[in-house]
């Protein structure tokens, strides 16, 4: 009989609506709604289940993957095992050190060297200070960033901070390692030596539980997987199978998001998102769009009260960098509005956008004057869409490698002459 | 199968198995919770070493504004108080070194208080992405400054050889007035870190605090210059006793206040107990919330 790592029976977590998003309460709020809201749980807010009864067990040495679509509860649950988050509901039996890793470099402080930055982080993902100072000269090399050892961290490249950051993570030794998508950072060289890294803990016998949206990814590392889709679990089994599911099933895709409950949707009193979803140029519903076709993002929202909104997307990239906000500005948007139902899209020209995972972040706004807009609905990492390379003219060029950069776009260079220029290099007839 | 064992790093044996669920807790703090805080104690180490690192990195200063605020307050409240105002020192001790005296201990608590006051969310990064015990983070805040008090001390050290004045036994008590002083601000630094976290409202009302809380405490003024029912409700004040005690122990003159240093201890002790008790029944929403 294997003994188990996790075992977890009946989980739920309930948040309420908005909490997610815009927790931040004042006292003000309170006393705009009456005193009587100060005491948490009259809220008058509605719920959302985020977990809804889950159960699954999982063997000591197994290596498990946790897929879904955004939004789909594969964040929480991993928030559950951690101990960072409670359950409203049910329970999980843990039996081992847990290490997780639900962000690369948490607690790094940019004023601090790399060393510095070494030590500490460590202790905040539980190492000992005797196990760092061990395993020193080892997170080094991993890293490659000796030369800059004793230099501030914001003073590293991106790509730097990254690789450092992951060289700690990766030395961490605990039972139960949970790892959330951290590994779609870096440049393809490092992701390589990362994945080889996740394996060869699969192989040493510890329990490891993995999220990704990258399927290649996730069915390289793990044989069985989960998949969860609005808070329940609906299918557990050999990858293979849950990934076929997953992709060709009627779940929909990342890139469609409704909210069919015009009480529970994402908003307030003003305005509520009601559909999102990514098209391509002839308005097809798409996950995967080529770099070389613009992409519509569209959105869908109902106005509640006659006010002057206006719609507002965030497009984040795969390493979490924020590629661009952009609102809609069309002059209709200044005025007051009258209630009723709004779509409209969104076009991202076609060679702006790198390679990759696109999270977008689609909300409804007002603008205050002099002050900061209003949040009326926002879901953040709403969509979810890759854009890739299939072939034609783009800004690769010749270039095999991978492209760094948020944005990749169709540059027109042009070249002057040399002889019209004033060169230094030829300067007869002068001593 | 305590929740110590498994999260403890040194624990020898054989992993242990914890239930994660919804908490149902009676006390604020059981012994269970204590040994983890204990395991935990190296982090509680680096943070604060990082908040030692981290507050003078780029100044031209240094830590040598650890020096130069309480000193030039000093100055300030001299010329105001004393020379300006009349108001006088106890003992007919010089009145820069009187007013030092409070300011050393006075200085680290409005440290502490700011710190800690936003020490949860200016953590989040941490608390909605790793466990540890919560009570870390406000600790470390009340921690880290006293070592910008043991550098103020220094100067205090010059004022005595600058007036030609000997220390007195009575020094011995200090680290006990300090720790009075820390008690104090971790009791009120666990209620407003905590209800930072709903309420964005409490940076706004750290500066009115300590403003109010400055003349209500003894600096400027000795508690031998009240009537003896305002001395008695002086020390209600739980910075009352720490500043008057803290004066005693440096300026060895006087008779030691008992009565008003047991009520502001006894107070001090209270303003904690309900801080932990209230910031242990929030945090686990912390990570929902912030």
């Amino acid at each position: 009989m294997t003994n188990l790592a996790i075992d977890v029976a009946g989980i739920s977590k309930q948040y309420r609506i908005g909490q997610m998003h815009s927790a931040i309460d004042t006292l003000r709020d309170h006393l705009m709604h009456g005193l009587h809201t100060l005491r948490a749980g009259r809220m008058p807010r509605e719920t959302i289940w985020a977990l809804d009864d889950v159960s699954f067990q999982v063997a000591e040495g197994e290596v498990l993957g946790i897929i879904g679509r955004n939004g789909a509860g594969k964040t929480t649950l991993l928030r559950l095992l951690s101990r960072i988050t409670e359950p409203t509901k049910g329970y999980a039996d843990v039996t081992g050190r847990v290490g997780s890793l639900l962000e690369v470099g948490t607690g790094f402080h940019p004023e601090l060297t790399g060393r510095e930055n070494i030590f500490l982080n460590g202790a905040i993902l539980g190492m000992r200070r005797s196990e760092i100072v061990r395993k020193f000269d080892e997170i080094v090399e991993f890293s490659g960033v000796e030369q800059f050892l004793d230099t501030p961290v914001k003073r590293y490249s991106s790509g730097m901070f990254v690789r450092l950051a992951f060289s700690v993570a990766a030395h961490l030794e605990p039972e139960i390692l949970i790892v959330d998508e951290v590994l779609a950072v870096g440049d393809a060289e490092f992701q390589k030596r990362c994945l080889g890294k996740m394996e060869s803990y699969g192989q040493s016998g510890r329990t490891v539980l993995f999220v990704s949206h990258s399927m290649p990814t996730i069915a390289r590392l793990c044989p069985r997987l989960l998949l969860l889709d609005r808070g329940r679990l609906v299918e557990d089994g050999p990858a293979e199978h849950v990934i076929g599911h997953y992709l060709h099933g009627d779940l929909g895709s990342s890139a469609r998001r409704e909210w069919p409950d015009p009480h529970a949707a994402p908003g307030d009193d003003w305005a509520r998102l009601r559909s999102a979803r990514v098209v391509d140029a002839s308005g097809t519903t798409s996950d995967v769009i080529d770099v070389s076709e613009p992409i519509g993002i569209e959105i869908a929202f109902d106005l509640l009260r006659r006010e002057a909104v206006f719609p507002w997307i965030d497009l984040v990239d795969e390493r979490g960098t924020l590629v661009f906000s952009a609102i809609d500005t069309n002059p209709v948007w200044n005025e007051a509005r009258e209630p009723g139902r709004y779509v409209t899209t969104a076009w991202i020209p076609e060679h702006l956008l790198n390679e990759g995972a696109i999270h977008v972040t689609v909300s409804v706004k007002s603008a205050l004057l002099g002050r900061k807009p209003w949040r009326h609905a926002e879901v953040e990492s709403a969509l979810t869409f890759q854009v890739v390379e299939r072939e034609g003219p783009t800004a690769r060029g010749d270039f095999a490698g991978r492209i760094s950069g948020a944005v990749r776009p169709l540059l027109r260079w042009t070249e002057v002459e040399a002889a019209d220029a004033p060169s230094l290099a030829a300067r007869p007839g002068r001593d | 199968m305590s929740v110590a064992d498994v999260f403890d790093r040194r624990a020898p044996e054989a992993p242990r198995t914890i239930r994660l669920e919804r908490t149902r807790r009676r006390l604020p703090l059981t012994t269970r919770d204590l040994r983890e805080i204990l395991a935990y104690h190296e982090l509680l180490f680096f943070l604060v070493w990082r908040d030692v690192k981290v507050k003078y990195k780029q100044t031209a200063l240094g830590a040598a504004w650890a020096i130069l605020v309480p000193f030039t307050q000093m100055v300030v409240f001299t010329l105001v108080f004393n020379r300006g105002l009349h108001v006088k020192s106890e003992y007919h001790v010089p009145y820069p070194l009187f007013i030092f005296s409070a300011m050393l201990p006075w200085t680290y608590f409005t440290a502490c208080l700011s710190a800690s006051s936003t020490s949860i969310v200016g953590n989040q990064n941490l608390i909605t992405k790793v466990f540890f015990p919560r009570l870390i983070i406000p600790l470390a805040a009340v921690v880290a400054p006293v070592l910008d008090f043991l550098l103020a001390f220094t100067v205090l050290i010059g004022m005595f050889v600058y007036y030609g004045r000997a220390p007195h036994w009575h020094l011995v008590v200090i680290p006990a007035f300090l720790g009075m002083a820390l008690l104090t601000a971790f009791g009120v630094g666990l209620w407003l870190s905590a209800l930072n976290v709903r309420y964005r409202d409490v940076p706004y009302v750290v500066p009115y605090l300590t403003m109010v809380w400055f003349f209500v405490t003894p600096i400027i003024y000795g508690v031998t210059a009240l009537r003896p029912r305002t001395q008695e409700l002086i020390a209600l004040n739980p910075m009352a006793g720490v500043i008057d005690g803290f004066r005693w122990a440096v300026l060895g003159r006087g008779l030691p206040h008992y009565h008003v240093y047991a009520l502001s201890f006894g107070i001090a002790l209270a303003v904690m107990l309900s801080g932990l008790w209230y910031f242990r029944r929030v945090e686990r929403y912390f990570a929902d919330l912030i």
